[in-house]
């Protein structure tokens, strides 16, 4: 309990009491209550790195959990030749650090000498510019999606194994062929874990950072530093040195992404009892 | 070190900066706080200096200094100073580079303990931890004789206003060309002696071969554009008494500069992508560009990283807005300076003095590090300026950035929020750029961003 308090609502207290307050360079630190909070909601960087954010979560996300989705199915369904390796490779990208892959892809996606660039150039078509305003979101949609399937996909599969199989032998008996089975047992025995990867995927697109902070060297003119919120609070502390202001953002963001998660929460349980 | 993204600081006496709450500097300080800025400047430093006996008795003791630094190898100029003075070790802890080495620095000095003695800071860092005193004045421990060893830009970028030394030059990075002769040679093109013959270069050569570009100008390197805005002879920042800064990063020179580099990036006749990027390193390489505007680090990084193109390039100082006075800027270098929470200041200043003025040790510097000195005396040592580099062709590089070194200009400042100067740079000049839009027009935004960061922070802002 006590290493709970001591680990977990300290920081966060801590957190809470900074934003309340504004230290300047010149003129010190003073006791400004919910200011900070007030300056965040009409903070257009701040809307905008939310939205963003947001937008990504909503392209993203269906995305990616459809294809661990798929993926896992197919495991599960044994029809699969080689299924281990496959398994495996789907897998192996959540193991290369988020910072190494962006990295690697920040290399692919280059347009000078990236691979694609070059072999759209062999092919005499026009260059995809993957750094640009317009492809950015997108880029970086893929590099999450590379980086995380596997590991959605390990949670879905791994909520399949539990299926028990007198539920599988039953359906044999009533006749129902393999697509049947997937929709009628497998979909339903999967509905929790679904939650659960939904809910975790909340978190990471509302917390987006690593991916785009590390695109921004070789696109500094796209990424600016309020490209996602999460970005916006890091770049207030350790560039501005406004970390009041910055703990006030980051409290708001988590507001934003509590707001998000029980949205879901609701939407997914009024179905179920619905 | 290399190249770092912040931005510091300096100049002597026009600037009396702010005392900001140097309590050291005691009597001096406390009088010109009542008087309210004193139009002086040069004046010696205030603070009382301490005796040699003092100085002797405290290298004696027994004493661990922390010195925070990312320069690789440092051991072995650390051990010079450890074999001069037993008594004293220094461990040497490598906190990061560049932004996280002062973020840790920071956090450290606010927390009021576990800062270092002594730490490696870029000249334009300076101001940055002036502002919030947390530097230690190394007048009294003797740093005044070291003027004239050291070059004069570089005593006046650790200079405070009244005299104060901040932090002791270690290595510097005056502004200059490299060239690929070859290309100019297979297109007829003279090395460019002023910006305009640079611009009609930059035409013809693209217009010759569209693809290749004379030089590239990287809308993420704030500090090129420091350097290239320092030798323009541009005064974009100020700092007088406590809290009043002076931005003007839109005066004529700057837009001279942006009109100049902006009206290039529209016409498509350099490249404008960001460097110390794989594809920028793969562009050095394959000879996209003609020429690399960099500083006198820049010999040595190039010929780790273009190796394909050995022998191929030489060195010119800059193209000159005025060929009759021929002037640079500075990109890079650093210093080590004192942090003022240190409990062994004697030895923690002389360590700083030492590791940079001692000729054996400044000399590794150079041979070990590979860094461009800022004293004197190896400046002109010939054994430095007479190496003839293969990878320029024989050419006595050190000799061409060491005359470069003596036409930097020594009063040029840095904002005390050099961090958000250089964002602010970025996402609205550089961004222009790169995107071939109005940079003239940017600089307005960027000196509006600035202005109202300032006011933010409690700053007194003097705008043109």
């Amino acid at each position: 309990m006590v290493l709970f308090l001591l680990m977990f609502l300290a920081p966060l207290g801590y957190a809470a009491y900074l934003s309340l307050f504004r230290e300047k360079l010149i003129g010190g630190n003073a006791f400004v209550g919910l200011d900070n909070y007030v300056t965040a909601l009409k903070d257009p960087l701040l809307r905008q790195g939310v939205l963003r954010v947001a937008t990504f979560f909503v392209i993203q996300v269906p995305l990616m959990l459809l294809l661990a989705l798929a993926f896992a199915l197919a495991l599960d369904s044994g029809l699969l030749r080689l299924a281990r390796v496959i398994r495996l490779g789907i897998f192996v990208p959540y193991a290369v650090p988020s910072v190494v892959a962006t990295l690697m892809w920040g290399y692919l996606y280059g347009p000078d000498f990236g691979p694609f660039a070059q072999l759209s150039e062999k092919l005499g078509l026009p260059v995809p510019h993957f750094l640009s305003d317009g492809w950015m979101l997108g880029s970086l949609a893929n590099i999450v999606t590379w980086e995380f399937v596997g590991y959605n996909m390990i949670i879905l599969y791994a909520a399949l194994r539990t299926v028990p199989q007198e539920l599988y032998e039953a359906a044999a008996m009533d006749g129902a062929g393999a697509w049947r089975t997937a929709w009628s047992i497998k979909l339903p025995a999967l509905r929790p874990a679904l939650l659960l990867t939904l809910l975790f995927s909340v978190i990471g697109s509302f917390q987006l950072f690593n991916e785009p902070k590390l695109l921004q060297p070789v696109a500094p003119d796209v990424i600016d530093n309020a490209y996602t919120a999460n970005l916006y609070a890091y770049s207030l502390a350790f560039t501005g040195q406004q970390v009041n202001y910055s703990a006030a953002v980051s409290f708001f963001l988590g507001l934003v992404i509590v707001i998000f998660s029980y949205a879901v929460l609701f939407i997914a349980n009024r179905r179920r009892t619905s | 070190m290399r190249r770092s993204n912040s931005t510091p600081s300096q100049s002597q006496m026009s600037r009396r900066l702010l005392l900001t709450t140097a309590g050291a500097v005691s009597l001096g300080a406390a009088l010109s706080a009542c008087g309210g800025g004193d139009g002086g400047g040069t004046s010696a430093s205030s603070a009382k200096p301490v005796s040699q006996a003092d100085i002797d008795a405290a290298m004696k003791k027994p004493t661990e200094l922390t010195f925070w630094t990312w320069v690789p190898d440092i051991d072995q100029e650390v051990a010079l100073f450890e074999k001069k003075y037993p008594a004293i070790k220094v461990k040497v802890v490598n906190a990061g580079q560049g932004v996280q080495h002062y973020t840790k620095l920071r956090t450290a000095i606010k927390a009021g303990s576990g800062a270092p003695d002594v730490a490696q800071m870029e000249y334009q860092a300076i101001p940055t931890f002036t502002i919030t005193d947390s530097l230690l004045d190394l007048n009294p421990f003797g740093a005044g004789k070291l003027k004239d060893t050291f070059v004069d830009w570089t005593w006046g970028q650790v200079s405070g206003p009244k005299g104060e030394i901040w932090a002791i030059p270690q290595d510097t990075g005056p502004m200059g060309m490299l060239y690929r002769a070859d290309i100019f040679e297979k297109h007829g093109i003279e090395p460019p002696k002023t910006w305009d013959d640079f611009a009609a270069a930059a035409r013809k050569l693209h217009k010759a071969d569209p693809e290749i570009y004379l030089t590239n100008l990287a809308g993420n390197e704030a500090a090129a554009w420091h350097g290239l805005l320092w030798q323009a002879g541009a005064k974009p920042y100020a700092t007088s008494g406590k809290g009043n800064v002076s931005i003007d990063v839109d005066d004529t020179i700057s837009k001279k500069l942006a009109a100049y580099w902006g009206g290039l990036a529209q016409e498509g006749v350099i490249g404008v992508e960001p460097d110390f990027t794989d594809a920028w390193f793969s562009a050095l390489n394959k000879g996209k560009y003609a020429t690399w505007i960099t500083a006198a680090w820049g010999p040595v990084f190039l010929a780790g990283s273009a190796k394909s193109t050995a022998g191929k390039w030489r060195a010119a100082p800059l193209p000159q807005w005025d060929a009759s006075k021929p002037s640079s800027g500075n990109w890079g270098g650093s210093t080590s300076a004192v942090i003022k929470q240190t409990k062994n200041p004697i030895a923690a200043a002389v360590f700083a003095q030492f590791l940079n003025s001692d000729p054996a040790s400044a000399k590794l510097f150079n041979t070990k590090q590979s860094f461009f000195p800022a004293t004197k005396p190896l400046l002109e040592d010939p054994s430095f300026t007479g190496a003839a580099a293969s990878f320029y062709g024989g050419q006595k590089v050190n000799q061409a950035f060491a005359d470069i070194g003596k036409t930097v200009s020594p009063d040029f400042q840095w904002p005390p929020f050099l961090d958000q100067a250089v964002t602010d740079w970025t996402e609205t000049v550089g961004t222009a750029l790169t995107r071939k839009k109005d940079a003239v027009a940017a600089l307005d935004a960027w000196q509006s961003r600035l202005t109202t960061y300032a006011k933010a922070q409690g700053f007194t802002v003097k705008t043109p």
